[in-house]
């Protein structure tokens, strides 16, 4: 079945075969003089779950905001490319951003009693989502609107269709966020910690119902999160990001397996699981830097237990470790920054 | 037979019941929410028994119980032997200094005006102990202890990262040299890296100081890695309680292993969640019979009309389940 039966009118999925979803090259941030994303660049595909992963303030929200345009104005936002299917974002107007958001990128926030209209019925949101972007009458908008919180199991959804958020529990809420974020049918899904506020069987069901959708729509899916088990279990590839850069690119299982940068490394030890002892977790010492504070060199090497004079020299960036696996450390390759045509892609 | 099984245990928690009046709105009636309902155990001496569950679980409500930071409703609460109930407020108050909680947001519980030494030496100004000259002593060796400087006596709690203002918490709370902390949800606002810090400085200063901790964590990770024995909550009761092997390892209550089946793991690789039905019921009105019923795989017609007692089992540890051991984790 595909997503416009369920959720919307069809969506002309057919441009994106084989081709890139969405394209991001060296996007930046800052605010002022502060720099909080540094040149991130991914690709993603349809059908494809990319994590992104790190602490609070690494930067892995802000990217997500400035792709959708939703940053406060004092904001810089640049970027090399910014690419949706063959649109250029970059050089979009903000009425095309308008008609974009909602129907082409959807997005999830952690917090659905935040990001949902209390006033307004949970229904009434989402048909007013459905009208916005689609040429729809009411009644055909309610019945859509009726299915898309079926399809995300909300039971008897015809009556809670009237109800208001806050007679919700948190896990409905956040079906009722799903149902509204798939509702015009959206190529490309963006979920900000979907599940971070949830206890942890209705995280495991929230879960679950993304992995059900996911697997039937096949929409590209950015899963941004600090948790490596929710990445672990869902994602195709995962970012790390570390102080506003990403610091590890890779496929999942590999990043789990290999990690090729000391960060990584040192959070997969830090992090005390439920299936096995351990006698004493590894602590990461000191903190962030701030982004006012950053070394010159890697950003990490003040916390690293592999650093080297080296690493202080100047910033790495993402480099070949493994196929299809890159590492912004010089460790891999011997303490040298590798000439330039050797990191060529 | 653990070795904390003692017969003289630091806690020991007997048919412990606390009952929060409802406000039933302006014209509803009253209802009491029984958030915690006939629970009982103990905490043997240098022992960490970890208590775990999700929101309204009634987790918290025990640890507030067990320091008599909340009077029970019903039931008691021994600490040393002593029933706290039967003490007048003098000797509980002297009492105190031997058991001590720690919150999970520093920010909330450290008073923004005061500066970080006078934090920590307000336990002893309160409790009288030592003059001015062996308190800033006290204060430059727990400040040691928990990994910060002399210089940041002088400043001011919003000075601090998250980590730091829980070690300043954890300072203040060693500052009268307690037997017994509550550590409730102590690392869970932190950040991973940070998380493991404090895990760590907690585990240390237990065996430097042969503390005994009652460790509250919804993260069945962290309660894995710092507990000695688990009971699970679940709606005001414990369902299940053993040691960490036993109710990681061979879970017999269909709740447990729910739980552990609900955690995100990295060992798993790519997986597909199999989560459990249902929401959390309201506490105020919790289902008939075995709480879990409207929400348990392997419910039968009994689970609905009777309630299992917490009994023993033959993996060892005591569960509350008619059929426990039935659902393989």
């Amino acid at each position: 079945m595909s997503i416009a039966a369920t959720f919307s009118s069809p969506a002309p999925a057919s441009d994106f075969s084989g081709e890139p979803l969405l394209e991001v090259q060296n996007l930046r941030v800052s605010f002022g003089k502060l720099q909080v994303v540094d040149g991130i660049s991914f690709t993603l595909r349809q059908g494809e779950v990319l994590g992104i992963v790190g602490e609070s303030g690494s930067g892995k929200s802000v990217s997500a905001l400035a792709l959708l345009r939703l940053l406060p104005p004092n904001a810089q936002v640049t970027a090399d490319r910014l690419m949706l299917g063959g649109e250029d974002l970059l050089s979009a107007k903000e009425s095309r951003y308008e008609s974009l958001r909602g129907s082409q990128i959807a997005m999830i926030f952690q917090e659905p009693m935040t990001a949902l209209n209390p006033v307004l019925s949970v229904g009434h949101q989402i048909v007013e989502t459905i009208r916005r972007h689609n040429k729809v009458g009411r009644r055909e908008a309610r019945d859509r609107a009726v299915a898309a919180l079926r399809r995300v199991g909300i039971p008897a959804a015809e009556q809670r269709f009237n109800e208001y958020p806050h007679q919700m529990s948190g896990g409905m809420r956040q079906r009722v966020m799903i149902a509204m974020a798939l509702a015009c049918g959206p190529r490309v899904l963006i979920a900000d910690e979907p599940t971070t506020a949830l206890d942890v069987t209705i995280q495991a069901q929230i879960l679950e119902l993304l992995q059900d959708l996911q697997d039937e729509y096949q929409m590209g899916t950015i899963m941004i999160t600090h948790d490596l088990g929710v990445v672990s279990s869902f994602a195709d590839r995962v970012l790390v990001m570390y102080a506003g850069q990403v610091v590890e690119d890779a496929p999942a299982a590999e990043l789990f397996a290999r990690p090729g940068h000391p960060y990584t490394e040192g959070l997969l030890a830090s992090i005390p699981s439920s299936l096995q002892d351990v006698e004493r977790l590894y602590a990461i010492p000191g903190s962030v830097p701030p982004p006012f504070d950053l070394p010159s060199g890697c950003r990490f090497e003040p916390r690293c237990t592999y650093s080297r004079p080296p690493c202080r020299a100047a910033r790495p960036w993402l480099m070949p470790f493994q196929p299809h696996h890159e590492a912004a450390c010089i460790r891999n390759h011997g303490y040298h920054f590798p000439a330039s045509e050797e990191v060529a892609p | 037979m653990t070795p904390f099984e003692q017969s003289d245990p630091l806690l020991s928690v007997r048919a412990l019941e606390k009952q929060f009046e409802g406000k039933g709105g302006m014209f509803g009636k009253k209802r009491a929410v029984r958030a915690v309902d006939d629970i009982s155990f103990d905490v043997g001496r240098g022992e960490t028994v970890g208590l775990v569950g999700e929101s309204g679980c009634g987790k918290t409500t025990v640890g507030r119980l067990v320091l008599h930071l909340l009077e029970p409703s019903g039931g008691e609460v021994r600490f040393n032997g002593q029933n706290l109930q039967t003490l007048d407020a003098g000797v509980l108050r002297s009492m105190r200094q031997h058991m001590q909680i720690i919150f999970q947001d520093p920010l909330g519980a450290l008073n923004p005006r005061m500066s970080v030494g006078e934090l920590i030496m307000e336990p002893l100004v309160i409790h009288g102990v030592g003059d001015a000259v062996a308190r800033q002593k006290r204060l430059s060796q727990l400040l040691g202890q928990v990994g910060l400087a002399t210089y940041h006596a002088a400043r001011f709690p919003h000075e601090f990262s998250g980590g730091q203002r829980q070690r300043i918490c954890i300072a203040r709370a060693l500052a009268l040299n307690p037997s017994f902390i509550v550590c409730d949800e102590a690392a869970s606002a932190l950040d991973v890296s940070i998380q493991a810090q404090i895990l760590n400085l907690l585990q240390d200063l237990k065996h430097e100081l042969g503390l005994t901790y009652l460790f509250i964590s919804h993260d069945l990770g962290v309660i894995r890695h710092i507990s000695d024995r688990v009971a699970v909550m679940y709606l005001g009761k414990i369902v299940e309680i053993g040691t960490k092997h036993e109710i990681f390892d061979t879970p017999q209550h269909p709740y447990t292993v729910a739980l552990l089946r609900s955690a995100p793991s990295r060992n798993r690789g790519k997986t597909r969640y199999a989560a459990i039905k249902g929401d959390l019921p309201n506490p105020a009105n919790p289902p008939s019979g075995c709480r879990f019923h409207t929400r348990c795989p392997i419910a039968q017609p009994i689970c609905k009309q009777q309630e299992p007692p917490l009994a023993e089992t033959a993996a060892g540890q005591r569960a509350a389940c008619h059929f426990p051991g039935t659902l393989a984790p």
